[in-house]
């Protein structure tokens, strides 16, 4: 009977992997060459804006739905990415020039931070690295203290704070609050903001964040994805059990840093600029909101959440800019009291049978799962049955 | 000499600014255990209190306006408690025992109070009241009914859009008359005065102390010895404790724990409110005060530990008067006068801004929490980590 | 017989108050020793002490004749002690089969996890597991959907799974029916055939079934005294902690 279950959950198994593989091939269909081809080049560049920041948001989720790791200082890396990409941009010149803000401060040297990105090799490894070795450090120092919880929370919140404070405050390094210019720089010899160049980066938008879905799947699969569950769910238990937690949470923090730092780089080229205020609070916490309205612990809930706060940002602040706000400050109270689990769990857990029930079909469990899922009632059953 | 009296009073005195912005959040989160993300809001609405009882006593004269800001912490005080009575009731009781869904709710609720005192204006505030008398009111009504519990959903479902379309219906109807849209506060922000008396300052020692400062720092006082005297010495005081050790224990005893952790925060939201109202008599108040103070302050709970008033003193002050040290350069200076080495003297001009002066005091924050990683007084025993 | 577990003078202190008080204790290789004794004894913190989640303040504990001051808890866990807890935790999000997999775990660092899986033997030691505790048919159901007994026989699995030399078991029959509490007591004592075990109980009809060794009793952080449990049960000193004063 065992054997017969086993060949059954795996059946099933198979059958979801193959919707799943649909779906992301329908989806890269038409987000990748549909869409392009149909609409307007500015709203291209928004939804390819939206897709970056589901990159951020898929980072998000590993280590807060899967990790129970609330960071509300994301901005940091996605702001390093940012900038790393930005400063590559910014060196397009020929030899010898400096980039044009120097002169304002009398800087006349490149400083040695700028020497890296002229390549553009090390350029993009930079923008990848470095946010995952600062994400990596930060959470090394709170994590071996066992500082956990609202905690960990509120330090991320201040590093991100500092941060801001440092970037806004080195004019001669990256030009403090003006930020940098990427729209009028080149990138292989051509302007960035030009309709080729803006088209490539949202196919570029699109690949990643279908490759950094495949990359969270995987991560949140196997034993790895169950032991994140685990230090989420009871962190003692797991270290009784003779894994160190630690070492598993800051490599998935420091794997969410560089994810947040490719998504930073993407969303910093299809803006046109980037500046300190990328590292504000507001926009770090509102990370968080989108995983959490798409449903957290779910991956495809955060690219979905992300999709539909930010097009009901780009609708409201449109129209309404005063209701904005509100609204959002609404969504925060209503997803956290009314809908802890998000769209997606909503619809997984009620809606799904909710509107099976309305279309009349059977509802597939009429009582307690631990009854009907029990395989030994089940069989009991079966022999009831049959007599 | 003097310089480092004046750098230890100016010290002081941002300690005790960070102090009274940080007590509120310590007993809320200390006894409760809620991250209060609105609690830099809550400041923000004493200080907004404190600027509108300025306003009523200007038309009095002299003498009495002189006493407006005596007259304004009280008012701050209950207002902000007010403010926090309903944010508890309404939406953190729903989530004890999930602070981080309870930081998150909180936020929303900081950035809809951002956005109240820009646009607040009547319309919206007899909206607000017409939608609150058609849904509680019909609730209440509804409420007598045998059914009520099996309705509940359905009902909520029903009343809310209908509630919410009539307030509506009534701003697009009125939203014409001029009268009743003008923002009262506007997005800019707004200046308290401070009284004649709170101006200038007294010389000690060849230096400048300003009596805003020196008011700010006998309030704080004063608000650490009302909270320390409530919490110790009343009969509530000792129920609010109770309840933080055993909450289960202390409701089968009869403590009614739902009015304790209304009181409690109800306490914190008011004592923000004097914050906001010492506050502005720094500077001048706007829509996102709260948010310069956030940070700090639960820096400063971090640092001095959970629940432990003595915690948040030392923390507030240790914190206040570094960054004073740092951020004017003073430390620079007074290392140039020892002769120090040049690399040293340069490390700390580096950090002699105020904004670079909190990248210090972070990265000594973080070296502080390696050594003592649950802040200054951590709890102990068995009940201390689960 | 060589002890597995020595512990000397060992005193633990709260701010000032002393959870244990300098106790004296040791273990003999393949013993099965019961731990009983009022609430407040101080039996959960001696336990605490051993896995490292508390340090002592005075005093060492030897496990193999190797002192554990500072050793991290999941290191101690890694050279063979296992624990299980007063309340049975499980992860409640996983299957029981992921529950046992996850501690089955060979080599528990990071990367060898992210890229390893599950070898055939270790899937075979996790099978004959969920026969031995008897949840051969409840495999791939959520944790938290077992029952209380079925979650504590659980733990006790993951235990196993985790292949420790010294088992420690906080009131492993907390919350049990009678038949549940009999199955428990027959696990343990055939787990004892192959590890030592420390077990702590208050419940002295389970007490009755388990103790074919020595017991120990705790009263106030200190030995209270040591013996078979006939012994034991007709000791004044120990009657007087449980009963009170007894009457002269």
């Amino acid at each position: 009977m065992n054997n017969e279950t086993g060949i059954a959950i795996k059946k099933k198994q198979q059958r979801n992997k193959l919707i799943e593989t649909g779906t992301i091939i329908a989806l890269v269909i038409i987000f990748a060459v549909i869409l392009p081809a149909v609409i307007p080049a500015f709203r291209l560049r928004l939804i390819g804006r939206f897709l970056s920041l589901a990159i951020v948001a898929l980072g998000i989720d590993l280590i807060w739905g899967y990790t129970g790791l609330l960071s509300l200082g994301h901005g940091i890396f996605f702001a390093l990415g940012g900038y790393a990409l930005a400063m590559h941009l910014n060196l397009q010149l020929p030899e010898g020039q400096l980039p044009e803000f120097f002169t304002l401060y009398g800087v006349e040297e490149l400083p040695w931070v700028w020497q890296p990105f002229y390549s553009f090799p090390l350029t993009i490894l930079a923008l990848i690295i470095i946010p995952g070795i600062v994400a990596g450090l930060i959470g090394y120092l709170v994590f071996r203290n066992r500082i956990k919880g609202v905690y960990f929370s509120i330090l991320t919140q201040a590093a991100l704070l500092v941060f801001f404070n440092f970037f806004n405050g080195q004019q001669e390094i990256i030009n403090g609050t003006n930020g940098l210019k990427t729209d009028t720089e080149r990138i292989f010899g051509v302007l960035v903001s030009s309709p080729g160049v803006q088209r490539a980066f949202y196919i570029v938008t699109v690949i990643s964040l279908i490759l950094i879905y495949l990359l969270c799947r995987w991560l949140t699969s196997g034993r790895f994805g169950r032991l994140l569950k685990a230090i989420r769910d009871d962190e003692t238990r797991v270290r009784f059990s003779g894994y160190d937690p630690t070492g598993y949470k800051v490599l998935v923090f420091a794997i969410s840093g560089a994810i947040a730092g490719i998504a930073g780089a993407l969303y910093t080229v299809q803006t046109g600029i980037i500046t300190p205020s990328i590292m504000q609070v507001a926009f770090s916490i509102e990370m968080v909101i989108w995983v959490a309205v798409g449903g957290r612990g779910t991956l495809i809930g955060a690219i979905i959440g992300t999709m539909l706060v930010r097009l009901a940002q780009t609708f409201l602040s449109e129209s309404f800019p005063e209701i904005w706000l509100f609204f959002q400050g609404a969504l925060f109270l209503i997803v956290v009291t009314v809908l802890p689990d998000g769209i997606v769990g909503w619809w997984t857990s009620y809606g799904w049978h909710k509107s099976r029930s309305l279309l009349g079909l059977q509802p597939k469990l009429a009582t307690y799962p631990s009854l009907v899922e029990d395989p030994e009632l089940q069989q009991e059953r079966e022999t009831i049955a049959k007599k | 000499m003097s310089t480092l009296i004046e750098g230890l009073f100016n010290g002081i005195s941002i300690g005790s600014v960070l102090l009274i912005a940080a007590l509120g959040l310590a007993i809320v989160f200390g006894l409760m255990g809620v991250i209060n993300l609105a609690h830099g809001e809550l400041m923000m609405l004493g200080a907004y209190a404190t600027f509108v009882v300025q306003n009523v006593f200007k038309p009095l004269g002299e003498p009495w306006f002189s006493f407006y800001i005596i007259a304004a912490i009280p008012v701050a005080f209950i207002v902000s408690a007010i403010f926090g009575l309903i944010l508890e009731r309404g939406a953190i009781r729903f989530l004890y025992g999930r602070p981080l869904e309870t930081l998150l709710a909180t936020w929303g609720v900081s950035l809809i109070l951002q956005q109240f005192v820009r646009s607040v204006n009547w319309l919206l505030i007899i909206c607000l009241g017409i939608f609150c008398l058609l849904f509680f009111g019909g609730m209440q009504l509804l409420k007598s009914r045998a059914d009520w519990e099996s309705m509940r959903t359905k009902i909520v479902s029903l009343l809310l859009p209908l509630a919410a379309g009539v307030a509506i219906a009534f701003y697009f109807l009125l939203s014409q008359n001029s009268a009743l849209t003008n923002a009262w506060f506007s997005a800019r922000n707004v200046d308290v005065t401070a009284p004649a008396w709170l101006r200038g300052g007294v010389e000690v020692l060849g230096f400048q102390m300003p009596y805003a400062r020196l008011f700010i720092i006998a309030l704080t006082i004063l608000c650490l010895m009302g909270v320390y005297w409530f919490l110790q010495r009343s009969a509530w005081g000792l129920r609010i404790r109770s309840v933080t050790q055993n909450r289960t224990m202390s409701s089968c005893l009869g403590i009614p724990t739902a009015k304790v952790d209304a009181l409690t925060f109800a306490l914190g939201s008011g004592l923000a409110g004097i914050a906001g109202c010492a506050v502005s008599l720094l500077g001048s108040v706007g829509p996102n005060t709260g948010q310069n103070y956030i940070i700090d302050t639960f820096m400063v709970v971090v640092v001095g530990g959970v629940g432990n008033l003595l915690g948040a003193v030392i923390a507030a002050l240790g914190i206040g008067i570094l960054n004073y040290l740092i951020g004017s350069g003073t430390l620079a200076l007074f290392l140039t006068t020892i002769s120090a080495p040049q690399s040293m003297i340069d490390f700390f001009l580096f950090f002699a801004t105020s904004s670079m002066a909190k990248v210090m005091v972070f990265a000594l924050i973080i070296i502080f929490l390696q050594i003592k990683p649950a802040g200054l007084f951590p709890q102990k025993g068995r009940t201390a980590e689960l | 017989m060589s002890k597995i577990l020595e512990i000397e003078d060992l005193t633990v202190s709260f701010d000032g108050f002393k959870a244990l008080n300098n106790l004296n204790f040791s273990l003999d290789a393949g013993e099965l020793r019961v731990i009983i004794g009022p609430n407040g004894a101080g039996k959960t913190t001696f336990l605490d002490v051993i896995t490292g989640k508390v340090q002592p303040t005075k005093g060492r504990v030897l496990f193999k004749g190797k002192n554990l001051k500072k050793i991290p808890e999941y290191k101690i866990a890694r050279m063979g002690i296992g624990r299980k807890f007063q309340t049975p935790r499980v992860y409640l999000n996983l299957t029981v089969r992921e529950n046992l997999d996850l501690v089955c775990n060979r080599n528990k660092n990071v990367f060898p996890t992210l890229f390893g899986h599950a070898n055939n033997s270790e899937k075979r030691t996790v099978g004959g597991l969920l026969e031995t505790i008897g949840l051969d048919s409840k495999a791939n159901l959520q944790a938290n959907l077992l029952s209380h007994g079925e979650k504590q026989r659980l733990e006790i699995g993951m235990l196993v799974a985790q292949s420790p030399d010294l088992l420690l078991v906080d009131e492993p029959a907390a919350g049990l029916t009678d038949e549940e509490t009999e199955n428990v007591g027959a696990l343990l004592l055939s787990l004892a055939q192959s590890h030592s075990i420390v077990a702590i109980e208050h419940d002295m009809e389970f007490v009755r079934q388990i103790a074919t060794d020595k017991v120990t009793v705790l009263h106030q952080g200190a030995l209270l005294c040591e013996g078979k449990m006939d012994q034991v049960q007709n000791d004044p000193r120990v009657i007087e902690v449980y009963l009170g004063e007894t009457p002269e």
